[in-house]
């Protein structure tokens, strides 16, 4: 019970410190889980974190999820996964019903108008920063081109880009695999 | 039942949606204009919220938007539909952590997922700059002087160099400036 508190307070900080993408949650995972509750080496929590990036959803959710079921099992999973949303869905629910309520002013109108402008910088900036690390090579580019124009102009759901991609991914392993075979 | 529906699009969005919390955008903007729950600008409103509150973008986004299509039930709704796939691969994933982690199919896909992500990330993106940048009812009046935003064009071009140029920058100062700027010039 005792571990499943800890674990709980650990990862409710953890996302309350977790600013953007979850990449910013790193040091601050070191610093709970490897310095303080030496639950996982660091090396565990970097393993955790790669996986993290390859199973479905959010990488921050995904390693906290990870580090509980490791330490305690499906319930441990479980407390640590509610603990690392908890500050966002109290503080988004309190920011969205006050803006709710402010929403006709004029000013706060204005605001947003500039406020939009920026946001769209700063996404630019971050998406630049996601082509730098993930498109690397011919097929990459060929399957970022394809993947935006398709969702961009034809309205394809995402599900579809997603699932073709993975189908393209295992191809190239068969393919690879057998290519290793014959040589 | 707008619930079941906020539901069953969250956890669908959780479960596709590979690397990072921006992978959810591209999900977050197709139910917006499937089902007509917010606009782009919306949508791009949030997104600013999100990326200047404590927590992960993508539980800040499923959270915000599940408050404005449900209210309160809503958003704690989008929220766990959001994280019940991961929640669940994990549980899969954990026992053959290391079979799964040098799993050659595994890593070929995520050579794959990873620019689809990218491009997809993209084109959600493009959606949010047609909004800020792009008058579209000057655009079907085919009024091509008026097609863009002029206004708003100079202010991106200024905070995209700004932020690219000082990187150390955080989010929240570009956002703040574009607050008093649209204040000040009656965006």
């Amino acid at each position: 019970m005792r571990q499943l508190i800890d674990l709980f307070v650990s990862f409710f900080k953890i996302g309350l410190f977790t600013f953007g993408g979850g990449y910013a949650m790193l040091p601050m995972l070191q610093r709970e889980i490897v310095e303080k509750h030496k639950w996982a080496t660091e090396d565990d929590v970097l393993d955790y974190y790669a996986i993290g990036q390859c199973t479905p959803g959010i990488i921050a959710v995904n390693t906290a999820t990870f580090v509980g079921v490791k330490l305690a099992g499906a319930l441990g999973g479980a407390v640590s996964t509610v603990a690392v949303v908890s500050p966002s869905l109290i503080i988004i629910t309190i920011i969205s019903t006050i803006l709710r309520n402010f929403a006709e002013y004029a000013v706060v109108q204005h605001a947003f108008a500039g406020i939009r402008v920026a946001v769209a910088a700063l996404v630019v900036v971050s998406v630049a920063k996601l082509f730098k690390k993930g498109v690397k090579d011919v097929l990459g580019y060929v399957i970022f081109a394809v993947s935006l124009l398709l969702v961009f102009f034809l309205d394809v759901s995402p599900i579809w880009v997603v699932l073709a991609a993975i189908a393209i991914g295992v191809g190239k392993a068969l393919k690879a695999g057998k290519g290793g075979e014959q040589a | 039942m707008i619930y079941l529906c906020l539901c069953w699009e969250f956890f669908k969005t959780g479960l596709f949606s590979i690397g990072g919390g921006l992978a959810t955008l591209p999900f977050l903007s197709e139910m917006g204009s499937k089902f007509g729950w917010f606009t782009q600008e919306e949508l791009a409103n949030m997104l600013a919220v999100s990326e200047s509150t404590p927590g992960p973008i993508g539980i800040n986004m499923a959270t915000y938007v599940g408050n404005t299509v449900g209210g309160v039930l809503g958003g704690v709704l989008a929220t766990f539909a959001l994280v019940l796939p991961s929640y669940l691969v994990i549980l899969l994933v954990a026992k053959v952590m290391e079979r799964f982690q040098n799993n050659r199919f595994v890593q070929s896909s995520m050579t794959t997922l990873r620019p689809a992500s990218v491009g997809m990330v993209g084109a959600a993106i493009l959606g949010v700059l047609q909004s800020v940048l792009v008058n579209m009812d000057a655009v079907r009046a085919m009024a091509w002087s008026q097609m863009l935003s002029w206004p708003n064009l100079v202010l991106f071009a200024i905070l995209l160099a700004l932020y690219a140029k000082f990187n150390k920058l955080h989010p929240v100062v570009i956002l703040a400036i574009g607050a008093v700027v649209g204040i000040v010039c009656k965006l």
